[in-house]
């Protein structure tokens, strides 16, 4: 079993395909799990204290806004751990409301810099590219489980 | 600052989302209370919210997912269901994070009939993706949406 990273963090499609095929995939909801379940200061929603933005300076220099340093303490330990990671490039998801597009920026810079197995994928527009989209998931970790 | 006291420290929390046509969440919903034993379920419009523990949670999970494999799709979750700091019966509006959920909804039916078609073809014999980090000059489907964006 292979701890895969997967972007976007927040992905359903994602996390279930590389559960569905056997692997351990590093999302963000088990991040914040951790936090959530973990006594300390008081500071909803996400318990997301100011020490957060201090463990992000591991990833991102002190004059990266508090907000990207804050994300990378969720995503950094995880880039670090990860063994494989798939990555969808259109995610438009990932930016707005939920997101941040300065850390989707530096968290692909961190997996590219990783020499880890790694699929780059774009999200599937119609039934074609679905089964292809799917063929590669499976292809990518399969073959990871056989490396291991 | 207050201090903080976690609750369902060392559960697990899961979604369970369905996209079929056979299938509905009630459906889903009655055969997780047949089988569970000291878990909370949720039933919602999309499908499941199953806390508990672990081992417990996977195991229910795995028994509902052989309903309809190719259409019940699962997730973690940080939050317990109903937790005041995400529930939307006490913030109004769509959840947090419901926005990203919304448009994988929209694909999930090309990644089902993905699974499907690759219970009789071997994924080896499948052409791969185009790959992403080559940009076409103008994607037909980016076009579009940006002469949609310019008429509304």
């Amino acid at each position: 079993m292979v701890k895969v990273f997967i972007y976007p963090a927040t992905s359903l499609i994602l996390s279930d395909m590389v559960a569905r095929f056997g692997h351990t995939p590093l999302s963000s909801a088990t991040a914040i799990r951790e936090r959530i379940q973990t006594a300390g200061l008081e500071s909803p929603p996400l318990q997301i204290t100011p020490e957060e933005p201090k463990k992000g300076l591991k990833w991102a220099a002190v004059e990266v806004p508090a907000g990207v340093r804050g994300r990378m303490s969720l995503y950094g330990p995880m880039i670090e751990a990860c063994e494989a990671a798939i990555i969808i490039n259109d995610a438009d998801l990932a930016f707005g409301c939920m997101g941040c597009a300065r850390t989707n920026e530096l968290i692909k810079f961190l997996v590219h810099q990783k020499t880890i197995p790694r699929l780059e994928l774009n999200y599937p527009k119609n039934e074609d590219e679905g089964v292809k989209f799917v063929a590669a998931i499976k292809r990518f970790l399969t073959e990871l489980g056989v490396a291991k | 600052m207050t201090a903080y006291t976690p609750t369902h420290v060392g559960s697990v929390t899961k979604y369970v989302m369905v996209e079929s046509f056979d299938i509905t969440p009630a459906d889903l919903a009655l055969r997780g209370y047949e089988i569970s034993k000291g878990v909370m379920i949720k039933e919602t419009c999309f499908g499941l919210v199953i806390s508990g523990k672990e081992g417990e949670v996977d195991r229910i999970v795995a028994e509902l997912r052989k309903i309809d494999p190719d259409h019940i799709f699962v997730k973690d979750r940080g939050f317990p269901p109903g937790d005041a700091r995400r529930c939307r019966a006490n913030l109004g509006g769509a959840r947090p994070g419901y926005n990203g959920l919304e448009f994988e909804m929209s694909i999930i039916p090309y990644v089902s009939h993905g699974l499907e078609a690759l219970k009789n073809i071997d994924e080896k014999t499948v052409p791969p993706m185009e790959d992403p980090l080559e940009h076409p000059l103008l994607d037909i489907y980016k076009l579009k949406k940006m002469i949609d964006a310019q008429e509304s």
